[in-house]
């Protein structure tokens, strides 16, 4: 592998900067003439904007404009757009409420835009903001999903009657009622899926600069996909062609799906910043990122399993209803559904599915995809029925997956996913040695003579990765293909630029995609750079999220580099007057195999822009480019065992031991590989144990600070305990299957498989807090 | 409008602010500092904590008059030109960071963890325990803190040497 190629633990090139303060976020740039915008928003969940009288702050020092909805309207700005179409059982299209990016006459979750003041400085906005006045007129609201989904309820949107977005089926229903009816037990459990802030870092931000001479915008974002928002922005929002509207994503501080979407604050900064004629600037603050960044999960769910006399299962009926918000964001649709649904099988042979989800509008931020995304739900439902089952069938619950799991591959389960490769004993065994599975009953024992509670907890998760085949996903609905783009430029000297239609955001691609080159060639990764992030710069590109910047992204890459290296063994060939055949690239070397006949990598470089002396016909330069569309989902999958300890007088949770197995097939940098893993962790049990975005009945979030809504702190979480198994992933040439969500997918069954197996209550939603751990355990 | 005199980093400034400025936002936007960040409005997040008087303090909980006078150093300030300060070096080791945004602020804290705890003259021996419920006031979503505890903990053992040899 080589100490900086493909399995080397490599420290990160991008470090330098971020840990001497170097690093260049969206509010650390700065323009020449640059306006400052802050948003006026909904302090209602719904209502009539009845006027807004802007005219003392228009009078007040340093305010440039205030913009309306109204005036987005009458400039013909495109509503926001969600990219994934999805058909009801009936074969109706989903009801789509229009979402103005600011809202021209009602309001429908607060936080939501109504105006916006453009000043000097940041401060005299805000001032000026506190002198804008709206009028409003209450309607009636409602947040919670059963609610709105009564006869009766506040209605959101005129498209959509009885708030319902869509009431969507996959599976054999028939086939599933059979299974149900022949079964030897049928194990049922309903689940709440706490709603989630996905919380980077890094508040959302926006500059927006329009050079009217050129006609042309530069938009620089906080984006995980700029190529993205540019496309859409573009083709649906009227506000610049492609060719007229740069996109960039410089440092992002953490995305974990929350800024894959395209949101109001950058298409009106673009706007605002061609009507007054000078940079228009936003930051968000972190209340503005609990209120209007796309929260992710909130579903409910009542699920049922049945099980032959062998504790087979034989069948599994699912019925969802997923919280979308007040409006559809970009991918909103797609997540309680194909990402989703499709996953149901687990790491299960199950004949026969059935799942229904239905969506639904409430008067609540937006919901769309957070790290997983649709994964993490499905993976907490079935591993909490598979802990259930094994409770209610007396059984191990490690044997109760084994008896089910899917041994042979490729395996096609019955919601569309065909599993490709896996082996879920080697995973389920790593993991239980890790966690001296089989000492855990005298360690329950030791633990009770000292008044705790121990609970041991396993979840075996699956998941679609690599995202994903243009083909299969433009049959399911979604509006762009998922391939990726890459770039490789040999510069005459020999050193090398990638460019990648991947965008990083914490996950390190300058030096994993580095190792890939260096892997290849030979070359130190300090002669590579990575180029991503701007539209100008990479031709074009989808982005990251769904853990496919190395399945997909790197492996875009590496089919550049074959026509590269291609090309340049031709050309190393002429040089040495040998055959193209026998050349073979050694540690920066082309040489003829089996003599001493060698030329540096750079001189075949050079020789390639000098064009003095190559073959016949061969144009000049060294640049190779390659689009790859993967030809399946990659499936990531794995087993985590949580122990841990329940102080049945306070309800408070310790963590004993977290271990982790992942199987991600080949990894690049598995120091990278494993921060991924913790990072994901992290955020399973957050959701397990503390996070929860909450609303009141009148839609009023109570959660919109880190004071209200529990992050998870260095002392609530434990050091993991990883480990990996490998089966190579057939569908790319590299075998890589992604880590990025595992940890946020597989987790959190694992936190309250363990909680509800201390103190003997199935029954527990998550956040298991304190005060919900010890009412469960005091319960009659 | 007052003028607020610092040191900052080693080198005096003296800007002129309106009353209500925080100090993160002169360190940022006057003096184009932007190694400290801003994570949240509510003081829990430390991503703009930087070192005042060789303290950690979260510099967007603090008016910059309330640090009239005084030595402000960031995370531009720690190094010594191109040898990176220990803790620097140990996040960077440790892969104990991701995004990079909570960083500075979790550098900063945990430099004055370690520092504390060797003044404490309790042999100076700092364990995880500590280390993570010190670093309450950091929060980062990247890393689950894994990493970022084992570089503090790497670093408070290459500071103790550091400081032997000084
Ligand atoms: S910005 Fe200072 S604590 Fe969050
Ligand atoms: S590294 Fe991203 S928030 Fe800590």
């Amino acid at each position: 592998m080589g100490v900086e190629g493909i399995g080397a633990r490599v420290v990160r090139k991008e470090d330098k900067r971020f840990i001497t303060g170097k690093g260049r976020y969206v509010d650390d740039i700065k323009l020449t003439g640059m306006t400052h915008a802050h948003f006026i928003r909904s302090p209602h969940a719904h209502a009539k904007v009845k006027k807004i009288d802007s005219s003392a702050a228009l009078k007040m020092p340093g305010v440039v404009a205030v913009l309306t909805g109204q005036q987005l309207v009458d400039d013909k700005v495109g509503n926001l757009i969600c990219g994934w179409a999805i058909t009801s059982k009936d074969g109706s299209p989903m009801k789509m409420g229009a979402w103005p990016a600011m809202a021209p006459e009602t309001v429908r979750f607060v936080g939501q835009a109504v105006a916006v003041v453009i000043a000097d400085s940041k401060n005299l906005a805000r001032d000026a903001a506190e002198a804008v006045v709206v009028d409003y007129e209450e309607l009636p609201a409602v947040a919670d999903m059963q609610a709105a989904i009564k006869a009766g309820a506040p209605q959101l949107h005129p498209e959509a009657p009885g708030n319902q977005v869509y009431d969507w089926v996959i599976g054999d229903e028939g086939a599933t009622d059979a299974a149900f009816a022949k079964a030897a037990n049928v194990v049922k459990l309903d689940v709440t899926n706490n709603r989630l802030a996905p919380n980077a870092m890094e508040p959302r931000a926006a500059i927006a600069d329009y050079d009217a001479a050129e006609e042309h915008f530069t938009l620089y974002t906080t984006s995980q996909n700029p190529h993205v928002a540019r496309l859409v922005l573009s083709a649906f929002y009227n506000i610049a062609p492609e060719h007229k509207l740069r996109v960039i994503a410089p440092d992002v501080g953490g995305g974990f799906g929350s800024k894959i979407f395209i949101y109001p604050e950058e298409m009106v900064a673009l706007w605002a910043s061609k009507k007054v004629g000078r940079p228009v600037k936003w930051t968000g603050d972190r209340t503005e990122a609990f209120l209007t960044d796309a929260h992710g999960r909130d579903h409910v769910t009542h699920a049922e399993m049945a099980f032959d006399a062998n504790n087979k299962i034989t069948g599994l009926k699912v019925k969802t209803y997923a919280n979308f918000g007040a409006y559809m964001s970009l991918f909103s649709s797609s997540v309680p559904t194909y990402l989703y649904a499709t996953l149901l099988s687990g790491q299960y042979n199950i004949p026969a599915i059935h799942a229904e989800v239905i969506g639904v509008y409430t008067n609540t931020t937006p919901v769309d995809a957070y790290r997983g995304a649709g994964r993490p739900e499905a993976s907490y439902l079935i591993e909490r029925l598979m802990e259930t089952a094994a409770r209610q069938l007396k059984v191990d619950p490690a044997q109760l997956r084994r008896t089910n799991f899917i041994t042979q591959f490729p395996h096609q389960t019955p919601v569309i996913m065909a599993y490709d490769t896996g082996d879920f004993n080697a995973s389920l065994d790593a993991a239980m040695k890790a966690i001296d599975y089989a000492g855990f009953a005298a360690r329950k024992a030791q633990a009770k003579s000292q008044g705790k509670l121990r609970g041991i907890g396993v979840s075996c998760y699956i998941e679609a990765c690599g995202i994903a085949p243009s083909k299969a996903v433009g049959s399911l609905g979604a509006g762009v293909g998922l391939w990726e783009s890459a770039e490789v430029r040999v510069n005459p000297v020999g050193t090398i630029e990638i460019l990648t239609g991947s965008h990083s955001h914490g996950q390190g691609h300058e030096t994993t995609f580095c190792q890939l080159v260096a892997d290849r060639l030979g070359v130190p990764i300090s002669q590579v750079s990575i180029v991503h992030g701007d539209t100008d710069k990479v031709q074009f590109g989808m982005g990251t999220y769904g853990s496919r910047s190395a399945a997909v992204g790197l492996t875009a890459i590496l089919k550049a580099m074959e026509k590269m290296e291609s090309k340049a063994k031709k050309i190393a060939a002429h040089a040495l007057e040998a055959s193209e055949a026998d050349i073979v690239i050694e540690n920066g070397e082309f040489k003829v195999t089996g003599t001493d006949k060698a030329i540096a990598f750079p001189m075949v470089a050079l020789a390639a822009y000098t064009a003095h002396n190559l073959p016949e016909g061969m144009e000049p330069g060294l640049k190779e480019s390659a689009f790859y569309d993967p030809t399946n989902f990659t499936f990531p999958a794995g087993a985590y065992i949580c122990e841990l300890e329940v102080d049945p007088g306070t309800g408070k949770t310790s963590f004993v031991n977290f271990v982790a197995a992942d199987d991600f097939g080949r990894l690049i940098n598995p120091m990278i590989v494993e921060g991924q893993v913790h990072g994901g962790l992290a955020q399973g049990i957050g959701q397990a144990l503390l996070e929860h975005a909450i609303y009141d009945a009148n839609g009023q979030p109570v959660t919109a600070s880190f004071m209200d809504y529990s992050m998870p702190r260095a002392d609530d979480l434990p050091s993991f305990n990883l480990s990996h198994t490998t089966t190579l992933c057939p569908g790319n040439p590299l075998g890589i299957k992604g880590c990025g969500e595992a940890g946020a997918i597989g987790a959190s069954a694992a936190v309250i498989n363990a909680i509800t197996d201390a103190i003997g209550k199935n029954d527990l939603e998550m956040p298991a807090t304190p005060d919900r751990v010890w009412r469960t355990i005091h319960a009659a | 409008m007052s003028t607020v005199k610092l040191t900052v980093n080693g080198k005096a400034v003296s800007v002129d602010v309106e009353d209500r400025t925080l100090l993160v936002h002169v360190l940022r936007d006057h003096l184009n500092l932007t190694g400290t960040h801003v994570g949240c409005d509510t003081s829990q997040c430390g991503a703009c904590v930087v070192h005042m008087d060789g303290k950690a303090v979260k510099s967007c909980t603090m008016l910059a008059g309330q640090a009239d006078g005084s030595s402000v150093t960031t995370i531009e300030g720690i190094a010594k030109g191109d040898e990176l300060h220990p803790m620097q070096a140990a996040f960077r080791d440790n892969h104990g960071l991701q995004c990079g945004y909570c960083t500075p602020g979790m550098i900063m804290s945990a430099i004055d963890i370690v520092q504390r705890h060797h003044s404490q003259g309790s042999g100076g021996q700092l364990d995880e325990a500590t280390v993570r419920q010190e670093l309450e006031g950091n929060i980062c979503r990247c890393t689950g803190y894994h990493n970022i505890v084992k570089a503090v903990l790497d670093a408070a053992g290459r500071m103790k040497v550091a400081q032997a040899a000084e």
